[in-house]
């Protein structure tokens, strides 16, 4: 699947079904200060991320 | 396939957020009105507002101070905007951009001032020229011209989006160096004195994740790159701290920084000596100052006059000296 993450932008190929969850925790990313959106739409940690999905990894965080 | 196992708490709908410091998912719908719950408590548990007081939302472009700006007014108060156009390059010109889509797709007030223009500088120029780190000289010109836009508009208070993960950061950093000062102020709400104007931050009870989401769901278009001159900051690097905590034990952020005002800042009130300290008046711009003239008026006059600064070369001077910073093993500072 293709995964759109930020700060810088960027765009990396994620290879296999797997739950959101899996997926920050395949790149390393903080579940905490991350949302996952599935083909444009919020999903929770557990939501099953199909091959041909696209998904946007969007952090959280910002300086203050 | 992609089906959602995850069902709200409340009303079984699919879910869109999982929120383990709550043990719980929820539905837009529902997540909509935890924020607007949650707002509401803080609001009512700090006596920072009532229905009929004027509010000025300082308005980045950010998630927090967007989505903070249409709950209140969907709560009915009378809030209107106020965004400082700050010189950050493409990141000013971006949030600037979003914030004057907002107000005007929902018809709301917004003051703007632009620094260039309005006071012949510039965050990166401030930077450089007084000697401050950036978020020193960028915070110091909020401050002031918030309380400025406020005092002159005759608003009851300023209001601001700091959320639960920016209290328990600057909470997180100033236990580590026992800040006594400074944890004796740290309360979501700020009485009106000497000049002051009353500041509130009635999202202190989200997190950022929920505010993201929030925004997510309501269709708000905010500015998600982050400030560039404020990447690598301690101020983050306490939130990374405080989310690894987090994810092995949910809701120690809330519980931090929560039981702090519940608990500690009872034993900590008037144990400030800015609280009690006297201020005079700067004698350029009438501001509440505790010198002949204040922090803000000498740092317009030194960045006025200097060359302009863009905003690679400060960025370029912060590179360098994280890679000195972490040669020489003493950390990344702001």
């Amino acid at each position: 699947m293709r995964v759109l993450l930020r700060n810088p932008k960027r765009e990396v190929e994620v290879v296999g079904g797997r739950s959101a969850n899996r997926v920050l925790d395949d790149l390393e990313l903080s579940r905490e200060a991350h949302l996952v959106i599935r083909n444009g739409t919020l999903v929770p940690g557990d939501a099953r991320l199909d091959e041909t999905d696209v998904i946007e990894v969007r952090p959280v965080i910002s300086g203050g | 396939m992609t089906a959602q196992p995850s069902r709200c708490r409340a009303c079984k709908a699919p879910a869109v957020i999982d929120l383990p410091r709550h043990n719980a998912n929820f539905c837009a719908e529902h997540l909509i009105q935890l924020c607007h719950r949650q707002m509401a408590k803080a609001i009512d548990d700090y006596d920072m507002f009532g229905p009929t007081d004027r509010l000025l939302v300082a308005v980045s472009g950010g998630k927090d101070s967007l989505a903070l700006w249409e709950m209140l007014v969907e709560a009915g108060y009378q809030a209107d905007g106020l965004y400082i156009g700050l010189g950050i390059g493409g990141y000013s010109e971006d949030s600037g951009s979003y914030v004057r889509s907002f107000a005007d797709e929902r018809g709301l007030q917004l003051n703007t001032i632009d620094l260039q223009e309005d006071y012949g500088y510039d965050v990166p120029t401030a930077a450089i020229a007084t000697k401050r780190v950036p978020c020193s000289a960028c915070g110091l010109t909020k401050r002031r011209l918030f309380d400025k836009a406020a005092t002159d508009g005759g608003y009851d208070a300023v209001v601001t989006g700091h959320n639960l993960d920016d209290e328990a950061a600057v909470l997180f950093g100033n236990t580590l160096r026992w800040e006594v000062d400074y944890l004796a102020r740290q309360f979501p709400v700020l009485q009106a004195r000497d000049g002051f104007p009353k500041k509130c931050k009635p999202l202190v009870r989200l997190t950022e994740r929920e505010m993201a989401a929030y925004c997510l769901v309501r269709g708000i278009e905010y500015v998600v790159e982050e400030c560039p001159i404020a990447a690598g900051n301690r101020h983050l690097e306490y939130k990374v701290a405080l989310n690894a905590i987090e994810k092995k034990s949910p809701g120690s952020k809330s519980a931090f920084y929560l039981n702090f005002l519940s608990k500690m800042a009872p034993v900590l009130e008037g144990q400030s000596t800015a609280a009690e300290g006297e201020v005079d008046v700067c004698q350029r711009c009438g501001a509440p100052s505790t010198g002949e003239i204040c922090a803000f008026c000498r740092l317009v006059e030194k960045s006025g006059t200097h060359v302009a600064v863009p905003v690679e070369m400060v960025l370029k001077a912060r590179r360098r000296r994280r890679i000195d910073d972490s040669r020489n093993g003493t950390g990344t500072n702001q």
